[in-house]
């Protein structure tokens, strides 16, 4: 009997991408694992360019270990795993991804057997009036700025939206000398008290949190919970923060903003490449389908880490594991299936944990009814959720493709990343429908902006 | 508060002992540092990378991370960069006052 051949090429190089490659390089393979960033770590690990300073421990802070963890893994890999960095996977058919090589402007198709897609997450945005100013980041970028560059989005920061990266990055501004004017959590108090049970089936995770919350206030930084963002204001750059509390506006000036609302996941390539998605509550969102071992409903195609749902960044690396010793399995070569069974019930132990997230930071179900007509939804087309209402009561629109075809929702160059969440919600709301009736934005190739000289057929083996 | 556009968005919290970077932003010689985005080499010295093409209004990236696709900026030889993902290099030319 003659092994399969095996060609695994793994999609993402943060927590869940190099667990995988690791776990396919220990069991002989050399997998090809393509990463958008220069270096591999991901967001959460995010890893400044080689000659900056500073120490894991003030980078990653309490994260450090695992931070420094993840990196060792990808770093001892390189001679047995073809790592490409910046590289885009901007398209995928036929059991091949196109990738775009970001330095040489050049795309190559490269072929796979299996996929590991590992694409992570970004912060899940819902926009308020004048989130298209400059000074206006989301958490996620806020932290970016800082991990990655050493700089602070701005003097004076306000933080606002909720989830548990608001007082994460508040914390580390604070700690790195940036004034933070204010945290602003749409989540009530009575909200967090009701999530502690849920919260302590993760005792590590929920103390840290806590630290967070209790370090902020003792440093004199007001957070107030039960705060709706209003609008931002400013002419040319951000000057000031409108929140509202119990129908009382307040004002605060600051010169920078960060905001979001916990993260989305990243489903582009998934949906390319005919993975079959379902809604799923929890996460109030459409996602890829994925057994509990890691399978996406189309066989030789695994997911892994938050691309998929997001659980968070230890269980994307034990995620990245399982999904290898799936695919490994799948095809017959032999893998520890007692380790395998080991990370399946530490990822469906953290699933109460997760819930009690949710429980602690929710979604804010009212906001669609409060966003103004004149609010900027899409911030590349500068459609307002008055135009999209407008499609539903004039045109009938009731699903989001349609809406698109419309208005141009989501047709610019981030495909509805940043707006995609919030203009479910509002085609919900205006239609009287709940937010799952209303579908997805299909993904489309590219996926992301490419050069459009590349995008002629046939360019096989065109890169350097 | 009241900061014009010509102050910088962004602050230099760490990792300024890094070497220069000489590059010109809308026709003015400037330095940034060694490792510096194209996004951070701008935003430490102006308050936007371009304006939007619908709205006129500026724009100064969002995400940071390669997602939302606000950062564009373009160079004085027509090229758009995503100013997130690009590291600044000697000579660029960038121009912040047009759409990209």
């Amino acid at each position: 009997m003659t092994r399969p051949v095996l060609q695994p090429v793994v999609v993402g190089a943060g927590p869940a991408g190099i667990r995988a490659a690791q776990t396919l390089a220990a069991h002989g393979l050399r997998p090809i694992v393509i990463d958008e960033a220069a270096r591999a770590g991901g967001q959460i690990y995010r890893r400044p360019p080689a000659h900056f300073k500073r120490t894991p421990q003030r980078l990653y802070g309490t994260e450090a270990g695992r931070a420094i963890a993840v990196h060792a893994a990808i770093d001892d890999l390189q001679d047995r795993i073809d790592h490409r960095p910046d590289s885009l996977v901007w398209s995928a058919q036929d059991q091949q991804l196109d990738v775009l090589h970001g330095p040489t402007q050049t795309t190559r198709t490269v072929p796979y057997g299996q996929l590991i897609v590992a694409t992570g997450a970004t912060d899940r945005v819902l926009p308020v009036p004048g989130w298209t100013l400059p000074g206006v980041y989301t958490l996620g970028g806020a932290q970016v700025a800082l991990k990655f560059q050493g700089c602070a989005i701005g003097s004076r920061v306000v933080f606002m939206g909720t989830g548990p990266l608001l007082y994460l990055v508040a914390y580390q501004y604070a700690k790195a000398g940036v004034k933070v004017a204010a945290v602003l959590d749409t989540a009530r108090f009575v909200d967090q008290l009701a999530a502690v049970p849920a919260m302590l089936r993760q005792p590590a995770v929920f103390a840290k949190g806590v630290t967070y919350i209790a370090w902020l206030r003792a440093h004199g930084v007001a957070l107030r919970s039960g705060a709706r963002p209003v609008r931002i204001l400013g002419e040319e750059r951000v000057r000031s923060v409108v929140w509202a509390e119990g129908g009382r506006e307040h004002t605060i000036d600051c010169d920078a903003v960060g905001f979001g609302y916990a993260l989305r996941s990243e489903t582009q390539l998934a949906d390319l490449l005919g993975c079959r998605f379902a809604y799923a509550p929890m996460h109030r969102a459409h996602l890829p389908e994925r057994d509990a071992a890691g399978r996406s409903s189309v066989p030789g195609v695994y997911l892994a880490g938050d691309g998929a749902g997001i659980m968070g960044a230890d269980a994307a690396e034990w995620a990245g594991e399982l999904t290898a010793l799936t695919l490994l399995a799948d095809h017959s070569v032999g893998v520890d299936t007692q380790r395998a069974r080991v990370l399946q019930q530490k990822l469906e132990k953290l699933s109460g944990f997760r819930a009690g997230l949710e429980r602690a930071f929710p979604f804010p179900e009212d906001w669609a009814a409060q966003a103004p007509d004149e609010l900027v939804v899409c911030r590349c087309e500068n459609v307002t959720a008055g135009e999209l209402r407008r499609a539903v009561a004039d045109s009938g629109a009731d699903e989001m493709n349609r809406l698109k075809a419309l208005t141009r929702v989501g047709m610019g160059r981030c495909q509805g990343r940043m707006c995609g969440v919030a203009a479910a919600e509002i085609l919900a709301h205006a239609t009287g429908q709940p937010v799952q009736q209303v579908g997805r934005f299909r993904g489309q190739a590219p996926i992301k902006p490419i050069p459009i000289h590349l995008l002629r057929p046939a360019d096989e083996e065109v890169a350097a | 508060m009241s900061l014009g556009a010509a102050q910088p968005l962004l602050r230099r919290v760490a990792e300024t002992q890094r070497a220069p970077v000489s590059f010109t932003l809308d026709g003015r010689p400037l330095q940034a540092l060694e490792g510096d985005t194209v996004l951070t080499a701008v935003l430490t010295q102006s308050a936007q990378l371009r304006r939007n093409e619908f709205s006129g209004e500026p724009r100064a990236g969002f995400c940071l991370m390669g997602a939302c696709q606000d950062c564009w900026i373009v160079t004085a030889d027509g090229a758009r960069l995503r100013a997130c993902s690009t590291f600044i290099a000697p000579g660029m030319a960038l121009l912040s006052e047009v759409p990209a």
